[in-house]
């Protein structure tokens, strides 16, 4: 395992100013409920004004709708709208793993036809993986396409796919052969971009533990797929998708999510101070200071082509741990009734969301085998 | 990590590893003088590698000394390389002449490293810098059983004035350096010995590092391996970029990840390797003893917590996030 610590990039604090003084306009309107949602917040009149500032897709090439910025440029981006409290649910996954994806192993028809609508921050993706008996245990899933004369037919069922009854497009990892007898479960599977507006679709929202409608069971009743939905290599789906996972699981989004009530809870503290607050706190700041340095590292890997799998792993990790434990040290600090409203509001959603972080993206579990594993005890 | 690093480092790895392995930190706690190693790391030039060229060091930054003190906590530090790398630097920032052999290192009524081993002290009074010859002391250990004796000043043999880069709390900043970066060293080494251990010890019939409730907890401890890791190259780098006095920042957060990771990793080698790991003849302890010992020193998780966070708080909550991405290093501009 290794973190070498990057430069900022040129010009970075340029970047932030820009972004701090689009965020203070755009986010006046913004509840505690939005700004503790984060990433799970979902506007897609905020992701086209982000679009139009230019700032999704970012590294992508021009002709595709991209701006040609630095991966290090786009993290600065990131940072800026989790410490706000953005609600960038309508592009969050398009610009941080479908987009690469597609721009990696797709075809060209299939980067001009996606890419710019996701860069200018009108498509919204979400992640076909789970299913209702192959969560953690991706391998076993069931959900198959069978070739016509003219595509692929899907059926099967995707479950717990965060906004799909909002986006456009699913990148669902599917059967496309059976698992060889004795073989790799692994082999076999394939990746589809699926059109969500085909019929044959159903979803049904799943209703949270927060009242909310974020995830869904996604139904596929022999939906045609034409041939070029298919992203990347037949029976390379495993390989596609998980290496799509090193891009998921290392951003600043794996610790920041509850930052927001670290900023809220500094402010109720100095209206209220608390006596040994400032060593609760000095101690949290210590913490986000470092899993930034380490999530920084891992995205300075990314940016020399390396494959950082085990590293974003742990990033994540230690990450989801902080910012499960943020909101918990606040509570502990300042009294609810206590509490300005705000904090209250922010600390009751984080608390019903903070479950959420350590499933998201690979169970503690699952990152802690990996991490097992390449210690050689697996 | 420069190619400069990766040889100055393995050396050291190489020179140390040679030097003894356990049987000398045995040696240290029966209250012996590494002689030998010592006149090893002396012969490196490693004493002035933090010395500026021009006084006749090897001018080496912050990050390389780190690096160096992280593979020395890896051996669990048989000798006082890093005080004195750091009390040469110190003495040369005042213009003083730096002396051979291992120099004490003394602030603030701290105990002396290696007190009763070492001809001369280093004494830091506010931005003053001065040589001492060492005089009477009395001796102590930590609960590391390393020499921790407190020494009077004798003689002044010279005088000078720290500049601003290092400030009037150097001796604090530094050896919290210092310290962080041994705890991460010594944390990679118990992490290795109990994954080592785990793939070796049976029970039930198989290996116990098979157990996902012994793997869990050892990935959980390679999470902290790796922040102190990370925490260290930071404050390391801050302190290139601003000297010692500008990091005091990321010295801190390197401190407090390190003293909590340091409790954490101990624990868990030691639920791991279960009683043999508490036997005297075991290795394991010459480690974590030393583990609980160095994030006492440089000034514990509580004393540098208290000092980011009340400087967090007198900044406010809409400051917190610029004033981190504030401190960024700024690579070359395009």
């Amino acid at each position: 395992m290794r973190f070498d610590l990057p430069d900022a990039p040129p010009h970075a604090e340029a970047l932030r100013g820009d972004l701090r003084t689009f965020l203070a306009e755009a986010g006046q309107g913004w509840t505690p409920e939005t700004r503790a949602r984060s990433w799970m917040g979902f506007d897609r009149d905020f992701s086209r004004q982000v679009g139009a500032r230019g700032w999704i897709g970012m590294t992508w090439p021009a002709q595709y709708g991209g701006h040609e910025r630095s991966g290090l440029e786009r993290i600065v981006v990131l940072e800026e709208m989790l410490a706000a409290g953005a609600p960038v649910g309508a592009h969050w996954i398009g610009d941080r793993q479908s987009g690469p994806l597609i721009l990696r192993l797709g075809t060209e028809e299939q980067r001009n036809r996606i890419l710019p609508g996701i860069a200018r921050g009108e498509l919204a993706f979400c992640i076909g993986l789970s299913e209702p008996d192959a969560g953690s245990d991706l391998a076993a899933l069931r959900t198959r396409a069978d070739r016509t004369e003219t595509g692929w037919k899907l059926n099967g069922r995707k479950i717990w796919t965060t906004f799909a009854h909002k986006s456009d497009y699913m990148i669902a990892l599917v059967r496309t052969s059976p698992a060889p007898e004795g073989g790799s479960r692994h082999a076999g599977l394939s990746q589809f971009l699926v059109d969500l507006r085909l019929s044959g679709i159903s979803i049904r929202p799943i209703r949270d533990l927060a009242g909310e409608d974020s995830f869904n069971e996604v139904t596929f009743d022999d939906v045609m797929l034409r041939a070029d939905d298919l992203l990347g290599q037949e029976g390379a789906g495993w390989a596609q998708a998980t290496s799509e996972l090193a891009f998921e699981r290392s951003g600043p989004d794996r610790y920041l999510s509850s930052y927001p009530a670290l900023a809220a809870g500094i402010d109720a503290l100095n209206a209220k101070p608390q006596p040994g607050a400032e060593v609760v706190i000095g101690r949290m700041v210590a913490r986000l200071a470092t899993l930034r340095g380490m999530s920084l590292s891992v995205g300075g890997m990314l940016e020399r082509g390396e494959s950082p799998m085990v590293e974003a792993a742990l990033v994540k990790d230690a990450g989801n741990v902080f910012e499960q434990a943020l909101p918990e040290h606040i509570r502990n600090l300042i009294d609810p009734s206590d509490s300005p409203d705000e904090l209250r509001r922010m600390l009751a959603g984080l608390a019903q969301l903070a479950p959420t972080f350590s499933l998201r993206g690979g169970t503690r579990e699952i990152l802690r085998g990996i991490i097992a594993r390449d210690m050689g005890l697996r | 990590m420069s190619e400069l690093r990766g040889i100055l480092t393995e050396q050291v790895d190489r020179l140390i590893g040679d030097g003894g392995g356990v049987s000398l930190l045995r040696d240290v706690e029966a209250g012996n003088w590494p002689a030998g190693l010592w006149a090893g790391l002396e012969a490196q030039g490693l004493a002035l590698a933090l010395v500026p060229e021009d006084a006749g060091g090897v001018g080496l930054p912050w990050g390389d000394a780190a690096a160096i003190w992280q593979v020395l906590g890896r051996h669990g530090a048989p000798a006082p390389i890093a005080e004195t790398m750091l009390g040469a630097a110190l003495l040369a920032s005042g213009g003083i002449e730096v002396p051979e052999g291992p120099l004490g290192f003394a602030f603030a009524r701290c105990a002396v490293p290696f007190g009763r081993h070492v001809p001369n002290l280093v004494v830091l009074e506010g931005n003053a810098v001065s040589l001492h010859v060492s005089g009477a002391f009395t001796t102590a250990e930590n609960i590391g059983r390393e020499p921790r004796d407190m020494v009077a000043p004798g003689r002044r043999i010279a005088r000078g004035t720290l500049p601003n880069e290092f400030g009037p709390r150097a001796g604090l900043l530094g050896l919290a350096l210092i310290r962080s970066a041994l705890i991460a060293g010594a944390l990679e080494r118990i992490l290795a010995l109990t994954v080592d251990w785990a793939n070796t010890r049976k029970q039930f019939g198989r290996a116990i590092g098979k157990f996902q409730a012994v793997q869990q907890q050892l990935a959980a401890m390679a999470g902290e391996v790796a922040a102190v890791s990370v925490a260290v190259s930071q404050a390391a780098r801050a302190a290139d970029a601003q000297g010692l006095a500008g990091a005091a920042f990321e010295i801190g957060c390197a401190k407090i990840v390190a003293g909590e990771a340091a409790t954490m990793g101990a624990a868990t080698a030691h639920q791991v390797f279960a009683a043999i790991g508490i036997t005297e003849e075991h290795e394991l302890h010459h480690f974590t003893r030393r583990l609980w010992s160095w994030r006492e020193e440089g000034g514990t998780e509580r004393l540098w917590a208290a000092e980011i966070g009340r400087a967090a708080l007198a900044r406010g909550g809409p400051n917190l996030w610029p004033d981190i991405t504030a401190r960024d290093v700024q690579g070359a501009t395009a």
